[in-house]
């Protein structure tokens, strides 16, 4: 039992002591404290510098900067009325921000966040766990959130969130396919599942990194697939407020909509830590020699990395338009799904032999053209003579159409 | 021999997963609401996960949340909402004559099949060893090459029938719901 532990994390390689217990929750409470204070400065960063992308001031009546508007916000909504509508299903609509809430948190827990410290002559990771299974926790619990959002959207009884539910659930299982691929390229290119791992194969310099180490493209893909499984602009069709009202959460309020809220931003940190992690070294970076104090410096650069992710997201949301849902649709399956599947088995084939990798990039450029021959030939079917629609004034009406199909039943 | 083998942590693991499955399977069944039903589903399948765990099967386990709780109930809900199904159903009618007793005979045969099992075969709930070779499977990182090797030499031809029978079914899926359009547009020219 103690070899299989210490085979996870080195705290345990002498077996679970009451102080090695105390570490352990001191860890997870810092990590729950670090994941909330980060939660209130994000949604203050992302409020200012969207304002100032837009020339607006923003938030700036509470504490310096308004650093406490989200504060205030959060008493706001603390004592509004909980309502809860009369259509709706009782247990689900309840249940449902805690399935977005609970995933939220327990994603960041794989994420290391810095080297090893030692804490009273244990050796401390500085991740709050880092089970075997790694990095497939983080695919568990986004496939798990995803519950919160169509069951949100169900159990309001109400038409918006309904719909909102039923583009959630379609657009977060479609890039789910393209974000596991990525990830399988760079389990492939580790050899690990486990985050420490995956960070410690890319700790030799800039060159190590995933980022370049695999070729760009999966960190493009799993850029977009994030931001797609993220619900974040510019594929918030799930929220679009000018279609939509509010999406999934129009008929929340209170203390619910708030955990929601917590959840998304949390996402958002979370995931730009997860991409660090998977593609920039996570912690590493360059640390001078200063006795006592080199620990804190893979901190300081793994936050610098996330940060620059987490301002990324708001770039994107004060830039881009939201996409329209097939063109969300035909990105995901026609563009990401193929390219990362090729990218992968290019990748798999160089990690055998040179030889193997050109044959694979081969083989990959063949399919490539194959499909893309193949969406042109539907995408021409598709718009042929039959199946446009005639123009609005000359439909058939729905008696007409009815009529029809009776009529033939009788042939 | 029982109560020596097994330490108290993994019995209250054991009987909390245990709890899980059954909670769970029994809601699917009990429950009036489908959507009730799926989410007890979900239920069972992490009491699932946490037996797979328990028998330190760890990639097991994330597999079975990913793929059966995060993409195959995901759908089965996507088609409920889809459907507008999601209504209270009355158990009265039999929609198929006969139904329920077939049920129960398949009932009576299922049950038999475990207990002659259980009867000719070592108790497996608990133990460590659950790979054929007798050796316990190892943990950590070390789990996951243990289950691709099995997979991509020793099970090869299984691995790959399966996908290939999962790719038939797609392109059958695909080939009907095409075929439906098909005949609607036959019908709007005639």
């Amino acid at each position: 039992m103690t070899s299989w532990l210490a085979t996870v994390d080195p705290l345990f390689a002498h077996g679970v002591t009451w102080a090695v217990l105390l570490i352990v929750i001191i860890k997870v409470l810092v990590g729950f404290a670090a994941l909330m204070g980060s939660v209130t400065l994000m949604i203050w960063f992302e409020r200012k510098a969207i304002s100032d992308m837009q020339s607006r001031i923003g938030p700036q009546r509470w504490g310096p900067f308004g650093l406490l508007q989200t504060l205030a916000d959060g008493v706001k909504l603390f004592f509004k009325e909980d309502l809860l509508p009369a259509e709706a299903d009782r247990f689900a609509f309840k249940l449902a921000p805690y399935l977005v809430l609970v995933p939220a948190l327990i994603t960041f827990s794989i994420v290391p966040i810095g080297g090893t410290v030692t804490i009273a002559g244990h050796p401390v990771l500085l991740q709050v766990a880092n089970p075997p299974i790694g990095i497939l926790l983080m695919l568990a619990m986004s496939g798990i959130s995803v519950y919160g959002v169509i069951l949100a959207g169900w159990s309001s009884g109400s038409k918006y969130p309904l719909m909102s539910a039923v583009r959630a659930s379609a657009q977060m299982i479609s890039y789910e396919a393209a974000l596991g691929m990525t990830i399988v390229t760079v389990v492939l290119a580790t050899g690990s599942l486990s985050t420490h791992d995956i960070v410690a194969a890319q700790a030799h310099g800039v060159w190590h990194w995933n980022l370049i180490r695999l070729g760009v493209v999966p960190f493009v893909v799993f850029l977009i697939a994030i931001t797609a499984e993220l619900n974040r602009p510019p594929f918030d069709v799930v929220e679009a407020e000018s279609e939509l009202v509010g999406g999934f959460h129009t008929e929340y309020s209170s203390l619910r909509f708030a955990l929601f809220f917590l959840a998304e931003f949390m996402n958002t940190i979370t995931m730009s830590a997860i991409i660090v992690t998977l593609f920039l070294g996570g912690p590493a970076g360059w640390v001078p020699n200063i006795p006592h104090v080199r620990w804190v410096f893979p901190i300081l650069w793994f936050l610098v990395k996330t940060v620059g992710f987490a301002f990324g997201y708001v770039w994107f949301r004060a830039a881009l338009p939201r996409l329209r849902y097939d063109q969300l649709m035909n990105l995901g399956w026609k563009r990401l799904i193929p390219l990362s599947l090729g990218w992968m088995l290019i990748v798999a084939g160089f990690l055998i032999r040179p030889s193997w990798g050109f044959l694979m990039a081969a083989l990959v450029i063949l399919a490539w053209t194959i499909l893309t021959r193949a969406f042109a030939l539907g995408q021409g079917r598709e718009e042929s003579v039959d199946s446009i629609l005639p123009p609005v004034g000359e439909r058939p009406l729905p008696g007409r159409v009815l009529r029809a199909w009776t009529d033939r039943e009788k042939d | 021999m029982i109560a020596t083998a097994y330490a108290i942590p993994d019995v209250l693991v054991f009987l909390t997963s245990a709890l899980l499955i059954l909670v769970g399977a029994v809601g699917v069944l009990a429950m009036r609401n489908p959507v009730h039903s799926a989410l007890s589903l979900i239920l069972a399948l992490f009491g699932v996960a946490v037996a797979f765990v328990a028998q330190s099967a760890d990639f097991l386990a994330a597999v079975q949340i990913i793929v059966y709780a995060g993409a195959i109930v995901v759908l089965f809900l996507f088609v409920i909402m889809f459907l507008g199904v999601d209504r209270r159903e009355t158990v009265r009618v039999e929609p198929l004559v006969g139904q329920r007793v077939f049920a129960g005979v398949g009932v009576l045969i299922t049950v038999a099949g475990l207990i002659a099992l259980f009867a000719r075969s070592h108790w497996v709930t608990g133990a460590i060893a659950v790979s054929s070779s007798g050796q316990a499977l190892q943990t950590g990182s070390k789990n996951v090459t243990q289950i691709g090797t099995a997979v991509f030499t020793t099970y090869l031809f299984a691995f790959e029938a399966t996908a290939a029978l999962l790719i038939v079914a797609v392109v059958g899926a695909v080939l009907l719901a095409r075929r439906e359009r098909a005949a609607d547009a036959e019908g709007s020219q005639s």
